[in-house]
């Protein structure tokens, strides 16, 4: 169902170009056409929709459809600056009308009041750029409910104990529990926690055009075809087409932010689906590709007024203090079939340990469990069996089919320290298919975060324990060589001189260029990134309305 | 190297797991593959084999046969897992290709040197069949210069994956999995829309309660 839409020339100026349509250049485009300006979406991946999406694995995963390509867009890794990076995939991210929002797990957890605050409250942690946000949990409180009303947030107020203060009641009670849930509910239970319904971006009840979850199994990584996740694509940006006054333009890959004499942008240039060079004009440029791709197009727009990359003159940390959130992934076997692969990923979570003490525990950090079961067939069949299973023959027949129906997962999610030597930089040797710098991704966890997993990961042992799973095992916590949660490259602060943004989204150094995507956390949060991209977005939308209203974008 | 948990959190996880081995897939070319195994396995006509032998393709099909056999639940034979992967090795598993020119003979060889006499690994008994493969898995822990045990394996893991592959891809509209037998097999309805309760364990689930810890405080 895609809606019938204008389209611009690339020669009028709009008001505002939006790089990327995912969760935050989707509410963007909303909010802004809405608030009637003339918007432009340039969208990298393809325009896919309910029909073009399946349940196929291959297709899906071996094959991108959803996702940055691993032929078409090589990346490389290295540990540090000091090494030389090697080819190798390092990153996944949405690359289709929605971006990353059309295939994540949907766990929508809000930031709590010490994210915003943390640096304050625990001091310099040695090796780390920990700092306070320029804005408080007070500031974002309203998107957050906005988030959760109207793109559709199913949960339950009050919960938790240690849920931050809330303006109003989620919009939809919570989705159905599953096993995975009532086992890992009873268990936190008896060792004292607290563990509550998840609040998930997935609709309980169905609303306007978008069917209520439907449990068809196939949640995470996977587009929905009954409109239940929440994405971009069927919460925000139908609604900003049928505005009509937002276009938007798949298939087009923006490689340039081009700026004039007075170091204002002037548009997007872009590659359309045969390859052929567009520059879409605006009276604004706001970025929104993701907390790889934002970094890697302001480097990529280096000239001679803007040399180390453009919005990087004052303080030179675009691509910087990347942040992927430390976890650690246990694995159950219970007696009982739970069925697991019915439904979506998580029904329950708790946040007893959201905030630990460093002084007790010897280490900066905190985070929540979720209890789940996400896994595909063939994908868990080659990598979800305990480690000791056997690999083939009737044995190893015999414990899959024992195993898949009677297997969850219990996964911890944790705060990742920014360090500025962690980065996404362009590769000096390699290219993409497009003869672009591909991403090069810098990064070696700080101690405390892996400290933080292994502790975390002991709890959902303990969990699982007290569940009385009758086989336990974990995956091996190591450094992160693979980033799934891109935070922190181009962060918002006060000072020019350490910060790319301002709390308006503004870029300190090209007063008519915004950046508004994970790019612009300045902490990590405890591992559920989404719902705060989308509170800031519409955050954001609400004070480029206001500056443009006022004349100071084109001043 | 991507560290182990990376590895899960975007293999399994993010399910990704058929692509490493399968790094080439194209999935045209794979609904093909599927198609074309449900085909032949439902005509029952005489199949013309594109990449393999005959004599190869019942090789193949013995030793996918090892890796999910046939016992009380259908198992690589039924679900026609050769068939599968026949198919692939011309289409997008054809990264896949010296992995078996290389890898079939040397397993044969391998037969010939253990059991004088025979031939072929599908004229052994299913017995001898394991443990010639238990040789060879065991050889991986061993410091060998011999070139034969490491390709035999290099096959015999690219066989593991495509067998799976071939057992348990989505058999909806006709896609491979013949009759949904791998499905069966792990206990996977073949529908795409539920109702609770799904499992054992929240069949009798009351309803949500705050922690009695947390009661007890208010």
């Amino acid at each position: 169902m895609k809606i019938e839409q204008l389209k611009y020339k690339t020669s009028d100026e709009v008001d505002f170009v939006i790089i990327g349509s995912g969760a935050a250049g989707g509410i963007l485009a909303k909010e802004l056409s809405t608030n009637g300006f003339r918007v432009v979406v340039l969208e990298q991946g393809p325009y896919l929709t309910e029909a073009d999406y399946t349940h196929n694995e291959i297709k899906v995963l071996g094959e991108d459809l959803l996702t940055n390509h691993q032929k078409l867009q090589p990346t490389t890794f290295r540990k540090t600056p000091q090494d030389k990076a090697k080819q190798q995939r390092a990153l996944v991210y949405g690359r289709s009308v929605g971006g990353t929002s059309v295939h994540f797990t949907a766990n929508f957890w809000r930031f709590h009041e010490i994210d915003f605050i943390e640096r304050g409250k625990v001091g310099a942690i040695p090796g780390a750029n920990l700092v306070d946000w320029p804005i408080r949990y007070a500031d974002l409180e309203p998107y957050y409910t906005k988030v959760e009303w109207e793109i559709g947030v199913s949960g339950l107020a009050g919960a938790s104990p240690f849920d931050p203060p809330r303006s109003k009641p989620y919009p939809m009670p919570p989705l159905p529990v599953k096993s995975s849930g009532v086992i890992f509910e009873r268990a936190a239970q008896k060792l004292g926690w607290n563990p509550f319904p998840a609040p998930m971006a997935i609709l309980s009840q169905p609303r306007p055009g978008r069917s209520a979850c439907v449990n068809c199994g196939f949640c995470l990584s996977f587009g929905c075809e009954v409109g239940a996740k929440s994405s971009s694509l069927v919460a925000a940006i139908r609604v900003a087409e049928k505005t009509g006054r937002c276009e938007i333009r798949p298939d087009s890959y923006v490689h340039r932010i081009e700026t004039d004499a007075r170091g204002r942008a002037t548009g997007a240039a872009y590659f359309d689906r045969d390859k052929n060079t567009h520059l879409q004009k605006a009276k604004a440029v706001i970025v929104c590709a993701n907390g790889a791709e934002t970094p890697r197009l302001l480097l990529m727009s280096a000239n001679a007024q803007f040399p180390n990359g453009l919005a990087n003159n004052s303080s030179g940390v675009v691509g910087k203090n990347l942040m992927l959130n430390s976890a650690a992934i246990s694995m159950g076997v219970f007696e009982h079939p739970l069925n697991d692969y019915k439904g979506f990923a998580v029904s329950r979570i708790l946040h007893d340990f959201y905030e630990l003490d460093a002084q007790k525990v010897g280490f900066y950090g905190g985070g929540g469990l979720d209890g789940r079961f996400d896994a595909t067939p063939i994908g868990f069949a080659l990598n979800g069996l305990p480690p000791d299973a056997p690999k083939w023959g009737s044995a190893f027949k015999k414990t899959l089919a024992e195993n898949y129906t009677r297997t969850m997962e219990v996964f911890s999610h944790g705060t990742s320290l920014p360090r500025e030597e962690n980065s996404f930089s362009l590769d000096p040797e390699l290219k993409d298919a497009w003869g672009l710098p591909a991403l090069r991704m810098t990064y070696k966890d700080h101690p405390d975060d892996l400290k933080l997993a292994k502790w975390l990961n002991d709890r959902a042992l303990e969990l699982l324990d007290a569940a009385g799973a009758r086989k336990k095992w974990s995956y091996p916590i190591t450094e992160q060589e693979f980033a799934v949660h891109l935070l922190g490259t181009c962060r918002m602060g006060n000072d020019p001189k350490t910060s790319v943004i301002d709390s308006d989204h503004r870029t300190h150094d090209v007063k008519n260029l915004f950046l508004c995507d994970g790019s612009s956390f300045v902490t990590s949060g405890r591992g559920q990134p989404t719902m705060t991209i989308e509170a800031l977005a519409f955050r954001a939308a609400d004070r480029i309305t206001a500056l443009a209203k006022s004349g100071e974008i084109s001043a | 190297m991507i560290n182990e948990l990376s590895r899960r959190r975007f293999l399994f996880q993010a399910g990704i797991g058929v692509s490493a081995a399968w790094a080439s897939a194209h999935w045209p070319e794979l609904v093909a593959a599927a198609t074309h195994a449900h085909q032949a396995a439902q005509s029952g006509a005489a199949y013309k084999f594109e990449f393999f032998t005959p004599a190869e393709a019942a090789e193949i099909d013995a030793l996918s046969a090892r890796i999910i056999p046939t016992d009380d639940t259908p198992g690589a034979r039924e679900a026609g897992v050769v068939y599968f992967i026949d198919r692939a090795l011309v289409t997008f598993g054809s990264g896949d290709q010296q992995k078996y020119r290389d890898g079939l003979p040397e397993l044969q060889s391998q037969v010939r040197a253990k059991f004088p006499g025979v031939e072929k690994f599908s004229d052994l008994t299913p017995d001898l069949q394991d443990e010639l493969l238990h040789v060879i898995e065991a050889s991986q822990t061993e410091q060998t210069p011999a070139r034969r045990l490491s390709s035999a394996r290099t096959f015999l893991e690219a066989l593991r994956v495509a067998t799976i592959s071939g057992f348990l891809i989505d058999p909806e509209a006709g896609l491979g999995n013949r009759g949904g037998a791998g499905w069966k097999v792990i206990g996977r309805e073949p529908a795409h829309s539920f109702q609770p309760p799904f499992g054992y364990y929240d069949k009798d689930y009351p309803g949500w309660q705050p922690a009695p810890k947390m009661a007890d405080k208010e």
